[in-house]
């Protein structure tokens, strides 16, 4: 219950994780991002919802450091408090974030593992990056990770492309975890998954992120994952944020004609 | 006496963009208090805005203008202005709501669907497991059930862990959406039995009941409501 406690005093912190001003990246007129803002606090999940070619993509893309906006400003609070403006800091330093304090986990596990390296150095690769070289400690690291995400640790030598798609994206994810980042963005974790892989992950995902008081952003177009796994919700048009707020209001009370449309188009089995 | 609830003109009205753009009012000017240890019931027919209310005052729904006052750690909070986070803080710590309907996630087993809110107040797991435990107990769960996913019990086993679920913490404020509907008997003294102790302990409670009996037995004061949209139909 520590980590409960200490997600708690987390929360009490008085300061956003990231603030986001009028951000702006767009590819042709209402593609991309068109002047975004908003903050993300401590502990916080805040879930993108909207239909392709929203702009979530290009969104998490820009926030994440993996692409230059237009225009506005992305200011992350470091461990020690100190104010980082994503893109005025220099390439290095984004780099030693996006290696340690963030992580990024990707639709598609192969965009985000080594799928030529096995699983152990998969984990161990964020380690090794921040000084870690004691190959005991490398090792029982992946092993504990690999147990967390309930994968066998007889496979910590073998090649993630053995592993089943739901098991590649738990690698993904124990990879990311394992230097104890304190934000993490999501594209579509669960996407591409049968159903009860997906229910298995999002399970796990819940409990991390309890657990490790994460805050996370999570773009997904599955508005029963926002629900589970989201404090707060923005609903994405054209660029644009057209709603945003509690995620089982704006699920159960939509306001925007778009986000109405949204919620009422969900078949529910 | 300690007001726990201040709802002053509260408006809501629900617009269906996509169905034409049909706007139609349901709550129209609402105001009352509630007092700590209070049982409040809301009257009025199907569709006359009871669940729109209480819905409202958990902040799941969101009214156009008035205010919505619930006392949150000693302090007059206004639920249609507070912030997200805010909200969810009310919630975790002074707002209990309890319907008929679980919302189930799978893979997880019934003792932690119990357990859950009073974890999130940082309670230690033993205490929690005690606590729920009890609940089950006292509601007739059987224990074989506890470490199952109750996705797959009956809608009355549901629905009382639901009710399990909503009593672990002891919230200030209670909100019950028809908690008894369906229930035997049995089950439902015992709910009543829950929702007494509640207000005996000085929680507020503002409750919606089908059963003309138990709003009679837990009723201290009725709030008539009349949705305007259905009267001018009528």
């Amino acid at each position: 219950m520590t980590n409960a406690a200490m997600a708690m005093t987390q929360e009490a912190l008085a300061e956003p994780l990231l603030k986001v001003k009028n951000l702006r990246k767009l590819y042709a007129p209402g593609k991309g991002v068109d002047g975004v803002d908003f903050e993300l606090w401590p502990g916080e999940v805040l879930g993108i919802v909207g239909e392709s070619g929203s702009g979530k993509t290009t969104l998490l893309q820009c926030l994440s450091g993996m692409l230059t906006p237009d225009s506005g400003q992305i200011e992350y609070t470091g461990k020690q408090g100190d104010k980082l403006d994503i893109y005025k800091i220099t390439e290095s330093q984004r780099r030693l974030l996006l290696r340690t304090d963030w992580g990024i986990v990707h639709q598609h596990p192969r965009d985000g593992l080594r799928m030529g390296v096995s699983a152990g150095a998969n984990i161990g690769e964020r380690l090794m990056a921040i000084g870690e070289r004691h190959y005991g400690n490398l090792r029982s690291t992946g092993e504990a990770w690999l147990r967390e995400m309930e994968i066998d640790t007889a496979r910590i030598d073998d090649l993630p492309r053995t592993f089943s798609g739901g098991m590649q994206q738990r690698l993904q994810i124990a990879r990311n975890l394992v230097t104890q980042p304190r934000l993490v963005f999501m594209d579509e974790p669960t996407g591409g998954l049968d159903v009860s892989v997906q229910a298995r992950l999002l399970d796990m995902l819940r409990n991390l992120v309890v657990d490790l008081g994460l805050s996370v952003v999570l773009v997904t177009h599955d508005l029963a994952v926002a629900r589970l796994l989201s404090h707060r919700l923005m609903v994405m048009r054209g660029g644009k944020v057209v709603e945003q707020g509690l995620t089982d209001q704006i699920l159960d009370d939509p306001q925007h004609p778009y986000s109405q449309l949204l919620v009422s188009s969900v078949l529910t089995p | 006496m300690t007001v726990m609830i201040q709802v002053t003109d509260l408006n809501k009205r629900f617009t269906l963009h996509n169905q034409g753009g049909v706007s139609y009012p349901v709550l129209t000017k609402v105001s009352f208090n509630v007092n700590a240890g209070e049982c409040v019931v809301l009257d009025g027919r199907s569709g006359s805005g009871k669940s729109t209310l209480l819905r409202s005052l958990y902040a799941n729904y969101k009214p156009q203008s008035g205010q919505l006052h619930v006392r949150h750690q000693g302090e007059l909070t206004d639920l249609v202005t507070a912030t997200p986070r805010q909200i969810l803080t009310i919630r975790r710590q002074t707002l209990g709501y309890v319907s008929q309907f679980l919302r189930v996630i799978p893979r997880v087993s019934t003792l932690e669907v119990v357990m859950e809110p009073l974890r999130a107040l940082g309670v230690d797991r033993e205490t929690c497991r005690e606590k729920a435990s009890g609940l089950l107990r006292q509601l007739n769960i059987p224990k074989t059930l506890w470490h199952l996913a109750p996705s797959t019990f009956s809608g009355g086993e549901q629905q009382r862990v639901n009710i399990a679920r909503g009593f672990v913490v002891d919230y200030p404020i209670l909100l019950l959406d028809e908690p008894t509907a369906s229930l035997d008997a049995d089950n439902c003294a015992v709910v009543v039995s829950l929702i007494q102790q509640a207000r005996e302990r000085g929680a507020a409670i503002v409750g919606i009941f089908h059963d003309a009996g138990l709003r009679d037995q837990l009723a201290d004061r009725r709030i008539p409501l009349t949705s305007p949209a259905k009267e001018d139909a009528a």
